[in-house]
């Protein structure tokens, strides 16, 4: 902390007032950097875990158990062509995956890592996920489009339905998590968690049916199994990145894991306690716990949800299209409903404790 | 109001749930199939044709390519039909190992069917489980035969070749050392009965495996619950055959319909289904499998307890043995004939045909007592399957035509032949 006292100081010293905007660029990079790291990092284990769920190593051949396996990939994706398609539309098919990665990544701008630990400490902070996390789709809609093909376009259909569906389970699941908090801020809304019980004292226990109807819409809004149909490789070939290579299909690639990674690190926000620790004020082990620092809990929780992702991934077979906006529109969307009601019921009983 | 019109797909023939080379020609109303219209002759190779200037025994390796995934079920039909038309006693051992492999392919045949469908579907860990047990059956053929797939192990007369007393071993290498492999031998130890025998002991857990990941699993039974139903009387009528036929409740099976070689000695159940959907049709092999699995046990302890010749000792049909060729005149000549012309099978037409792991495979075959066939038809299975897709997928969406395709188990070797 002293250390970035005295850096802020010399920094406004040598710069003056252009010193926050470096400064901001800064912390920028120290967020997107380990997020590019952990998405490279992400597929590699997905491999191997996928590898070991189904008896076998996984990769191994590229360095000590694969470990550059991601690189080999990336320089392979690098100096892959580009192709373009005849008579598709040159500027939306590469502005597409861009438009794709960049919403992804701009989420993470209110993501508390720590108490404090945030690049931008909105009030209006789930508002802004929400939108951030809806933007994402128009990279998936304008790929397809744009592709001229039919394998595309269906895929881009489908995933625009989808996103529209599982959106509005989201948005209420979020109205939950904003009546309990009373409060928009990402810090706050875990403050809000934070008590002498630990686990005990976090939103998913209170909200336990949006806590698991946030992550399978979340699931489904990042394309991942058993809800990725906007690539179902058996039906329509890759979907909306069918006519994609090198260096679009892995923007493409990286707007999905880093979605991961932020889906897994909202979940745990808002329905675990972000960086809080599982067993404060517990006997014994609460004492022993309170110093590991919250950072570690963040990510430990992370890494929880992103397992589940690559679990759902090996055994489940996937949705069809009608049966996945007849969970969408049946199941999540009134369930989300009535659970609004009673949480703010709820909230006016002296048994709202949380 | 604007035009709106169906537009139509080219679903393959460069597809990954295409089976190989099957170009769909799917006209769609949003995501609702209106008509499928298969286009097939991609892998058109002329098996038939080619056969015309063949010998009989240089036809056999080509029936092995016909559907590459049940081989030597192939072959059985071909050799078969020779051995009709030219009048050839085979020995009984003979014919309790051609059954044995039989059931042995129509379990490869099965796991294939079982991991390419789960994949098809999205259940990517069955392709991972259904080839790790598959391995051992490969390991079958290469034993008996020294090729993995394409086998010619049947000969009009009998097998190849008996039983071997040994199995291959795994050997170390960097990624296995000498612990792990010692492990991996262990099953190997014993000759290819002992082998095989072990195998049966463990598959009906691994089938249970299976089941446990898809049978009660609810999106597998949303994705195959009710999609492409099939009546029986129009199963019929479409020309079904095998577990197509029997998914929708029809007991057929040329096994217990016309037992050839010594299925009439071999106790075994045939599963039906009721519905006739994909689902049943996944059932019924799912319990094909564990039934094929109980006929190979019969056969193991048959073939352990009576020892025998695996060939027919006509000479003007079967090779002589290697010993007498280098003694005997006759046997010289006999040799020397046999592999020059080949042999010559008496004027006639015969049709055989097995109960193929798809379904009724047959073998039309005219030979004008020369030592080629005059002409020779291939009945597959699939094909009739394959021309029933229009009628299946009508109504249902894009995701149903791959689980159609998958559950008709439609290999392009045979269809298009």
């Amino acid at each position: 902390m002293e250390l970035l006292q005295i850096l802020q100081q010399t920094g406004q010293d040598l710069l003056g007032p252009a010193w926050l905007p470096v400064w901001t660029i800064i912390k920028i990079m120290v967020i997107v950097l380990p997020i590019m790291g952990g998405v490279a990092y992400l597929t590699l284990i997905e491999r191997k875990v996928l590898g070991w769920m189904q008896v076998r190593p996984g990769p191994n051949r590229v360095g000590y158990w694969g470990l550059l396996q991601p690189l080999a990939d990336g320089i392979k994706l690098l100096m892959k062509e580009v192709i373009i398609p005849t008579k598709s539309n040159k500027f939306l098919f590469l502005a597409a995956p861009v438009m794709a990665l960049a919403p992804a990544l701009a989420a993470w701008a209110v993501i508390p890592f720590d108490d404090g630990m945030a690049l931008a400490n909105v009030n209006a902070g789930l508002l802004y996920l929400l939108a951030m996390t809806s933007l994402g789709v128009y990279g998936i809609i304008i790929a397809g489009w744009a592709s001229n093909s039919k394998y595309a376009f269906l895929g881009a259909l489908r995933s625009a339905a989808q996103i529209v569906s599982y959106e509005l389970a989201m948005g209420f699941a979020l109205v939950c998590v904003l009546l309990a908090a009373q409060s928009m801020n990402m810090g706050d809304i875990v403050r809000g968690q934070q008590s002498e019980y630990g686990l005990l004292g976090w939103y998913f226990i209170p909200l336990f049916p949006m806590f698991v109807v946030y992550f399978l819409a979340g699931v489904a809004e990042t394309n991942r199994a058993p809800f990725d149909l906007a690539e179902d490789e058996s039906a329509i070939v890759a979907g909306f990145h069918t006519e994609y290579s090198g260096m679009g299909f892995a923007l493409f690639f990286l707007a999905e894991y880093a979605n991961m990674i932020l889906i897994a690190a909202l979940t745990s926000v808002m329905f675990l306690g972000g960086w809080l620790n599982p067993f404060h004020g517990w006997p014994m082990i609460g004492g022993l716990t309170d110093a590991i620092p919250g950072l570690f809990w963040m990510l430990g929780k992370m890494s929880f949800f992103l397992f589940l992702f690559l679990w759902f991934r090996a055994t489940f077979p996937r949705y069809r299209y009608d049966q996945l906006m007849r969970l969408g529109w049946k199941v999540f969307i009134p369930l989300t409903l009535v659970w609004v009601v009673v949480v703010a019921a709820w909230m006016q009983t002296p048994f709202w404790v949380w | 109001m604007a035009e709106i019109k169906n537009y139509t797909m080219n679903f393959g023939p460069q597809h990954p749930a295409a089976h190989g080379v099957l170009r769909l020609v799917l006209e769609l109303d949003g995501e609702v199939v209106e008509r499928a219209d298969p286009h097939i002759g991609l892998l058109h190779r002329a098996t038939e044709k080619l056969a015309e200037h063949k010998t009989f025994l240089q036809t056999l390796p080509y029936m092995d390519r016909l559907d590459y995934v049940s081989m030597m079920c192939n072959e059985h039909a071909y050799v078969m039909a020779v051995e009709k038309l030219a009048g050839i006693e085979v020995p009984i051992r003979a014919q309790y190992i051609r059954v044995m492999y039989d059931e042995i392919t129509r379990v490869l045949n099965h796991l294939l069917w079982l991991g390419a469908v789960g994949i098809d579907l999205g259940a990517m860990t069955m392709f991972f489980y259904t080839f790790r047990d598959r391995e051992d059956l490969v390991d079958c053929y290469e034993a008996v035969s020294g090729a993995r797939m394409h086998a010619a192990y049947y000969r009009p007369g009998g097998v190849y070749r008996d039983l071997p007393d040994s199995m291959p071993q795994y050997q170390a290498s960097k990624i296995h050392n000498a612990a792990a492999v010692k492990q991996m031998n262990e099953s190997r130890q014993g000759g290819l009965l002992d082998f095989l025998e072990d195998f049966t002991n463990r598959f009906p857990k691994h089938i249970d495996e299976f089941e446990t990941l898809l049978t009660d699993n609810r999106i597998w039974k949303q994705r195959t619950v009710g999609i492409g139903v099939v009546s029986p009387e129009r199963a019929m009528a479409l020309g079904f055959t095998g577990p197509m036929l029997r998914g929708s409740g029809i007991e057929w099976d040329l096994r217990k319909k016309q037992p050839y070689e010594v299925y009439d000695r071999i106790d075994f159940d045939i599963p039906v289904g009721v519905e006739g959907d994909c689902y049943d049709r996944y059932l019924v092999r799912i319990e094909e499998m564990r039934q094929s699995n109980r006929i190979i046990k019969q056969c193991i302890a048959w073939l352990r307890a009576n020892p025998g010749p695996v060939m027919a000792t006509s000479n003007k049909f079967v090779p002589p043995k290697r010993e007498a060729m280098k003694q005997n005149m006759e046997e010289l000549i006999h040799h020397f004939k046999l592999f020059t012309e080949g042999m010559h099978v008496p004027a006639g037409e015969v049709y055989s045909a097995v109960e193929h792991p798809k379904g009724e495979f047959g073998i039309y075959l005219v030979s004008d007592g020369a030592n080629k066939p005059y002409r020779m038809k291939i009945r597959a299975p699939g094909f009739a399957h394959l021309s029933s897709l229009d009628e299946m997928s009508r109504g249902h969406m894009i995701a149903d035509v791959v689980a159609l395709i998958g559950t008709q188990d439609i290999v392009f070797g045979e269809v298009d032949r």
